[in-house]
């Protein structure tokens, strides 16, 4: 079958598949990932994220563009949308926003709907990452769902992080500083020719103003883009590079590898043993202990302790 | 996990009426799959290219151009030469009788008018994907 030589081979519709299967996570999908995995280690990863509207898809698709144009031989994009919680469908529109990149054979776009996952992404994410990585795209945009505060799993992620701001936002900057400002390693105001733009810098200014930085740490800057017409497009994308470089002469950006390593590891801990446990549980056990804290019975903490403490 | 199925609306050639193809994505989205949308004024190299980026198991066609005949065959043959033989493609639109017949025989799985029933089309999705040749 040889699925991982035709992915390392550059085989597109190979790698198209590969990601179905993880996102599925289908066991065949896991075992072509352990084969790719020692590949997956040199790329720039750039997460993307910033509230609903504000022009991340927009942005992206000028950026992709930019690395395109200065060099970059192969860019992706993982562009994250949320599913419905009700049907479980989704509607993935990011490419909309990225019809100039169509045709070109040294991009590859996929949309991933988040499939419950709450954090901006999906649980699958990661592993598209690797897959693209192995595959030989050296630069990678993560586009997460429309984030306000908690939605922060993209940092763990990503190398750089670019929080989007739009215009307007006024005292609201107030509200989410406590929440993504924090992860932003570059920040942008988007749609900067409308009204509200300098308002929406200075506040961030004010914000990031109060936070105390070791000395030689990164400063996030804050910049201006009108994505629509590509205007700043190149100065994020200097301010992005600048940060790629400050990991590598830091020494942080190893230490967030490590961290991500960490961090993967963990959940998939999670997910491993909290599958396992339901799996081995006597059928019906789980739903008593629902009823037993619908009717509170007990604390959700005494059923799960009864749970495990009854495990063979 | 239970496969989802993946479904691309596309709008193909030169008509700017979308809004029968957001509908249809609507109804697909809360039929539990997972839609993605490409926008206006795509070509059939366009609407190939991201099927496989997406992999998709099925493309859903909107054309009010009259243009069909020319669109669905390019679009078909483009399919075919990428290796996904296995998406099926389903038109919908203002297409004349008569062009039926020719559409079905070069694989078009079904082909909706004006005032299609929405569970008819995602029947039909459905259908189409279960009984089309899976990708290895």
């Amino acid at each position: 079958m040889g699925l991982a030589e035709d992915v390392l081979a550059g085989d597109r519709l190979a790698l198209a598949r590969l990601l179905t299967r993880l996102e599925d996570e289908d066991s065949r999908g896991e075992a072509v990932l352990a084969e790719l995995y020692p590949h997956a280690r040199h790329a720039h990863r750039i997460g993307v994220t910033g509230p609903p509207g504000t022009g991340k898809s927009t942005l992206v698709n000028q950026a992709v563009r930019w690395c395109r144009q200065n060099g970059m031989e192969r860019v992706a994009v993982i562009a994250v949308d949320p599913s419905s919680p009700f049907s479980g469908g989704a509607i993935l529109g990011d490419r909309i926003r990225m019809r100039d990149l169509a045709g070109d054979p040294g991009i590859f776009i996929r949309s991933m709907a988040s499939r419950g996952a709450l954090g901006g992404l999906a649980r699958g994410t990661a592993a598209f990452v690797d897959a693209l990585i192995a595959a030989g795209y050296e630069r990678l945009f993560i586009e997460t769902v429309g984030a306000g505060q908690a939605e922060v799993d993209v940092a763990r992620m990503a190398d750089t992080t670019v929080v989007v701001e739009g215009p307007g936002m006024g005292d609201e900057i107030q509200a989410i500083k406590a929440g993504i400002l924090e992860i932003a390693d570059v920040l942008v105001v988007n749609k900067a020719d409308l009204p509200g733009a300098q308002a929406a810098v200075q506040a961030l200014h004010a914000s990031l103003g109060l936070a105390k930085r070791p000395a030689g740490s990164w400063s996030p800057p804050i910049l201006t883009t009108i994505a629509e017409s590509g205007e700043g497009i190149e100065a994020l994308m200097e301010a992005v590079n600048r940060h790629r470089d400050h990991l590598h002469d830091s020494g942080e950006g190893e230490a967030r590898d490590r961290a991500r390593a960490a961090t993967r590891l963990e959940m998939e801990l999670h997910h491993c043993l909290a599958e396992r446990f339901r799996r081995e549980l006597a059928d019906g056990r789980f739903e008593d202990e629902v009823q037993a804290v619908f009717e509170r019975r007990k604390t959700p903490a005494q059923a799960a302790a009864d749970l495990i403490g009854e495990r063979p | 996990m239970a496969k989802k199925l993946r479904v691309l609306i596309a709008k193909p050639g030169l008509d700017g009426h979308d809004r029968g193809a957001k509908v249809i994505a609507r109804s697909l989205r809360d039929a539990g799959m997972e839609v993605i949308y490409t926008g206006l004024r795509q070509t059939p190299e366009m609407i190939a290219e991201a099927a496989l980026q997406e992999d998709v198991d099925a493309v859903g066609l909107s054309v009010l151009s009259g243009a069909h005949m020319a669109l669905v065959p390019r679009l078909l043959e483009k399919l075919r030469g990428q290796g996904q033989d296995h998406v099926a493609v389903l038109l919908g639109g203002i297409i004349p009788d008569e062009d039926i017949p020719l559409l079905k025989e070069m694989g078009v799985a079904a082909i909706f008018g004006p005032g299609a029933n929405t569970e008819a089309i995602i029947r039909a999705f459905q259908e189409a994907v279960a009984a089309s040749p899976k990708a290895v």
